[in-house]
């Protein structure tokens, strides 16, 4: 069972992963953000790149900020950005 | 109801007062914060930012740390207009209006709306350089100052 997921990038992470925006088939045996960047890592070296230290990154999941460990369970939208320099 | 807008065209501060004001008596104190594009960063000299944002979650975001301000403090009015893009040095940037009764309500709240919003509203700025485009880094005093509102 996979499920479709749209993957958004923003500021270094849009520019290392060199995209704005991707929809990928989340496979069953991934449950949380971290799985999930961890297999993002995997698709390019840009990729690799951007989620190198996955403590200089933040989250949303549906347009709300959320943790690397919280659940995908009824997300349709990841987006993964440095921390927010607004204001 | 909170008055939010994110553009890329300059605002109008005295515009935006008298909306939130609406021919309305009750109103005793405007705070108004404004903020601008420094020119210059730890002695570098700054030529212009450009802002990035998360279309769909910027404006729901701010609409929720406006709804909270409401409920922390009684409130006639909320204004955030956060603007987008390419901005010189001297531009404005963001501007926060809250109106109340009397004013320690107006000038808390405006001053809890730009601590949140600098930690929360999905926005990233880079700024331009004589060596170059850097993206701005997030600041652990901005933390610092959202943190003092938690409870």
């Amino acid at each position: 069972m996979t499920r479709r997921l749209r993957v958004l990038y923003f500021a270094w992470l849009r520019e290392k992963t060199g995209t704005r925006m991707q929809e990928i088939d989340l496979p069953a045996d991934i449950t949380t953000p971290r799985a999930l960047a961890m297999h993002l890592a995997s698709l390019s070296a840009g990729h690799k790149a951007a989620f190198e230290n996955l403590a200089r990154i933040k989250l949303a999941i549906n347009q709300q900020h959320a943790g690397l460990d919280d659940p995908l369970t009824d997300a349709h939208e990841i987006a993964f950005f440095p921390p927010v320099t607004g204001g | 109801m909170a008055h939010i807008k994110i553009q890329e065209e300059p605002f109008d501060q005295a515009a935006e007062e008298a909306r939130l004001r609406n021919g309305r008596s009750d109103i005793g104190a405007i705070v108004t914060f404004k903020g601008t594009v420094r020119g210059s960063e730890a002695g570098g000299e700054i030529a212009a930012i450009t802002l990035e944002h998360y279309p769909g979650m910027t404006a729901r975001e701010l609409e929720r740390i406006a709804t909270e301000a409401e409920a922390r403090w009684p409130l006639k009015g909320v204004a955030i207009i956060h603007r987008i893009g390419r901005l010189a040095a001297g531009d404005d940037i963001v501007l926060v209006i809250t109106a109340s009764q009397s004013r320690h309500a107006a000038f808390e709240a405006a001053s809890f709306l730009m601590d949140w919003l600098k930690t929360t509203a999905p926005f990233w700025k880079s700024e331009e350089t004589r060596e170059g485009t850097r993206w701005v880094e997030a600041r652990a005093s901005d933390d610092d100052a959202a943190a003092r509102w938690k409870r």
